[in-house]
């Protein structure tokens, strides 16, 4: 055995760039590399950002030629406050979906059925806030939105685990299940209401799919704050949990002896962290009031408004606040809880995890029971967003969801994923989406450029990870 | 073979030594119309290793996976301590503190050695959360003493040796203070070298006193590291030897024919040479 050459090429596993061999003229880039390397980075999240970082600017500029142009740096639509804000709540639905998608691919399964439980589960919310509780509660009642969503998430969360069991107790491939499922939820979402359209929606519960009301701007504002005051507070937070947990992690790798990252990578990746979540607040708070609304604002509650308009932040929007929520809690049910650990050995090996004395049936289960919650979350958004319950909301959800995990990282054949890959892979098929929108594609072209991206992106990434394997 | 003989077979040369650790009694495993194992009868010893013999399904891993809890057995009974244990999965097992090592390395390829070491019983902190801290300095405890050279602690299974996996696989039975241990072709996948370091790890777990069912092809193996012999044919147990008493002749005779070497008749005895 050689572990000493071994544990060369293999120390840094999910960086897998292998130093180059044979006397090539790449001293430069092998330190640069190991530079790279020791910041512990995961290489094919930074990857992801980079092509973002790349996307966001060639579109800028792309809409600047061929678009409407715009005020941007580079002359573009794509680079201003207005299309980030969008960009950012439009991202919140599918992403919110994909962390949970991680998990049932992890596991060496799929879930088809999201999009159709989403319109669902929508219309579930909708009656049930709109035709049930009005009877009980009254209309527009304070309790009427935290109702409605307590119950979508029960139901999606009955219809997952529903779905789970067939799959994991019964053994009926997922794949068929989830396929039953997409017919089952979509016909289901029809005859609930018999086609009907509930709209509007309570007015809280559509603030969970953002808008001018549903941004901290506004409830900074309602309590009396500056309009930017909670965007900043949130994240100040933020940063403060990142410093938080690299020094806790430091602390504890340095308690058991553990090699630890050296200083300058630990201090870099807080600061680009803290760079990243400060910069992200200062542009969505950059993003003002539409100003009819803003002016009907100042008349309700007396304000002066100044000669040019009174310009209110509209802030970070609540989806977002439902990304960030949803993101912290599945990593660290990934990263720190058995459940997420158990759902990658399943991944991996699941006769061995099974004989290892994992309840392999149990956490095929419960992945698609989360599954459902998540999907109840989505519909709150897109419905909340549209103010509607309509069933067709959700129509190829579970496609783009499907690509955003696969795009973050996430290997069909189980085993490998990771939850802030997917929600980054949302955001990429966003990005494409409203990208093309502002350069005017219509939807054919849009749809065969993000089918042809879906496709390169998995095939880069499966000839990235063969050689990685070398 | 009648279920009488058995008893005595399984009781011969060991009956002067207390409680054995396990006994199973007329274990019958049946996959569709075959029997796998047929009605079989063995003890383990405190500190015995017994070499478990036979060519392919003659039903040694089966009869191993009824006490692992891998596949519970369709009758029969399992003493652990003399106390009848009841079986029905892995878990199970572990709670008698049985460990199997597998033939096929029973290891997620996806995750660390740490990982793999501890899984289905994470060390956690008082939250409930995984202590990936405690578990990492854990393994490299035990794993130091097994193989001091090994630092992939990091790394997936995936990227490490047939032998690194192997000593992944046994750290996990030695930091959970296995009683018995089951091992299944345990040098199958292995080189020279660390056929050598496993056969090392044997021995020292036996003066632990340790009870280990060694299931293997290599008759040679199975004749320096066993005290007493199992010879499986067709799901039976044709016979338990103590290896002083036996020849690798004998042994391999009985693996061929199924019987003893008293039983068997000129004319077979001449169409083994």
């Amino acid at each position: 055995m050689n572990d000493a050459a071994a544990d060369q090429t293999r120390r840094a596993p999910r960086e897998p760039e292998t130093p180059a061999s044979g006397g090539t003229p790449g001293g430069a880039l092998d330190k640069g590399r190991a530079l790279f390397r020791s910041t512990e980075i995961d290489a094919r999240l930074f990857g992801l950002v980079v092509a973002l970082g790349v996307s966001w600017v060639a579109f800028d500029i792309a809409s600047g030629i061929w678009g409407q142009g715009g005020k941007s740096v580079f002359g573009g639509s794509f680079l201003t406050p207005r299309n980030l804000w969008n960009l950012s709540v439009q991202t919140a639905s599918i992403a919110v979906m994909a962390t949970g998608m991680v998990l049932v691919i992890v596991s060496r399964n799929i879930d088809l059925s999201v999009g159709s439980l989403l319109g669902f589960l929508a219309m579930v919310m909708g009656i049930t806030q709109k035709e049930i509780l009005p009877g009980i509660i009254g209309f527009e009642s304070e309790l009427t939105w935290i109702i409605a969503l307590g119950v979508g998430i029960a139901v999606g969360a009955a219809i997952g685990a529903g779905q789970g069991f067939i799959i994991a107790y019964l053994g009926v491939p997922a794949f068929i299940v989830t396929l039953g499922g997409l017919l089952v939820w979509r016909g289901g979402a029809f005859a609930l209401a018999e086609g009907r359209t509930i709209a509007p929606l309570d007015s809280t519960f559509s603030k969970i799919g953002g808008g001018t009301e549903g941004s901290l701007g506004r409830l900074s504002v309602d309590l009396g704050l500056g309009s930017e005051t909670l965007g900043w507070v949130l994240g100040i937070g933020i940063v403060l949990i990142l410093i938080g947990v690299v020094v806790h992690k430091r602390r504890r790798r340095r308690s058991f002896g553990f090699v630890t990252r050296p200083l300058w990578a630990e201090l870099l990746v807080v600061i680009v962290g803290s760079a990243l979540v400060l910069g992200a607040v200062r542009v969505l708070n950059a993003y003002p009031w539409p100003i009819r609304v803003a002016a009907r604002y100042a008349e309700a509650r007396g304000i002066p408004v100044p000669e040019d308009g009174l310009i209110l932040a509209t802030g970070v929007a609540y989806p977002v606040l439902i990304i960030i929520g949803v993101t912290a809690f599945m990593t660290f049910l990934v990263r720190r809880r058995e459940f997420g650990r158990y759902v990658f050995a399943i991944g991996g090996n699941p006769e061995a995890a099974e004989l290892s004395g994992v309840n392999v049936r149990w956490t095929v289960m419960m992945t698609f029971t989360l599954m459902g919650v998540l999907v109840a979350i989505s519909a709150a958004i897109t419905s909340g967003r549209l103010d509607a319950a309509v069933n067709s909301l959700g129509i190829l959800s579970e496609l783009y969801v499907i690509a955003a995990a696969v795009i973050g990282g996430t290997s069909l054949a189980g085993g490998i994923g990771t939850i802030p890959g997917a929600v980054l892979g949302a955001l990429f098929m966003q990005t494409l989406q409203s990208g093309m929108v502002l350069i005017g594609f219509d939807t054919a072209t849009q749809n065969i450029v993000i089918g042809a991206v879906l496709v390169a992106a998995v095939g880069i990434d499966g000839a990235y990870r063969r050689r990685a394997a070398k | 073979m009648t279920t009488a003989s058995s008893e005595t077979m399984a009781g011969r040369a060991t009956a002067d030594r207390g409680t054995p650790l396990v006994q199973m009694r007329d274990i019958k495993v049946a996959f569709g119309g075959v029997q796998a194992v047929d009605y079989a009868n063995i003890d383990l010893y405190p500190g015995e290793v017994m070499g478990l013999v036979g060519g392919n399904g003659a039903g040694k891993s089966t009869l191993m996976k009824a006490l692992s809890g891998a596949h519970p057995p369709d009758s029969g009974e399992i003493r652990v301590d003399g106390e009848p244990a009841t079986i029905h999965n892995p878990r199970d097992a572990k709670r008698y503190r049985i460990e199997t090592i597998y033939q096929t390395l029973a290891l997620t390829e996806n995750q660390d050695a740490p990982t793999n070491m501890f899984l289905g019983r994470e060390l956690k902190t008082r939250l409930g959360n995984l202590d990936d801290g405690a578990m990492e300095a854990a393994a490299r405890e035990v794993i130091a003493r097994l193989n001091p050279s090994f630092t992939n602690f990091k790394s997936p299974v995936k990227a490490l040796s047939g032998g690194q996996r192997q000593m992944v696989a046994i750290a996990r039975a030695v930091h959970f203070n296995a009683r018995i241990l089951i091992m299944d072709e345990p040098t199958a996948a292995l080189g020279p070298a660390e056929t050598a370091q496993v056969r090392d790890l044997i021995r020292k777990l036996e003066h632990e006193g340790i009870g280990i069912f060694l299931i293997s092809h290599d008759i040679h193996d199975v004749f320096d590291l066993s005290h007493r012999i199992a010879v499986m044919y067709h799901g039976r147990i044709v016979d338990i030897v103590n290896r002083a008493d036996a020849t690798a002749d004998d042994v391999l005779g009985m693996i061929i024919t199924g019987k003893r070497p008293g039983e068997v008749t000129e004319e077979e005895r001449a169409s083994l040479h």
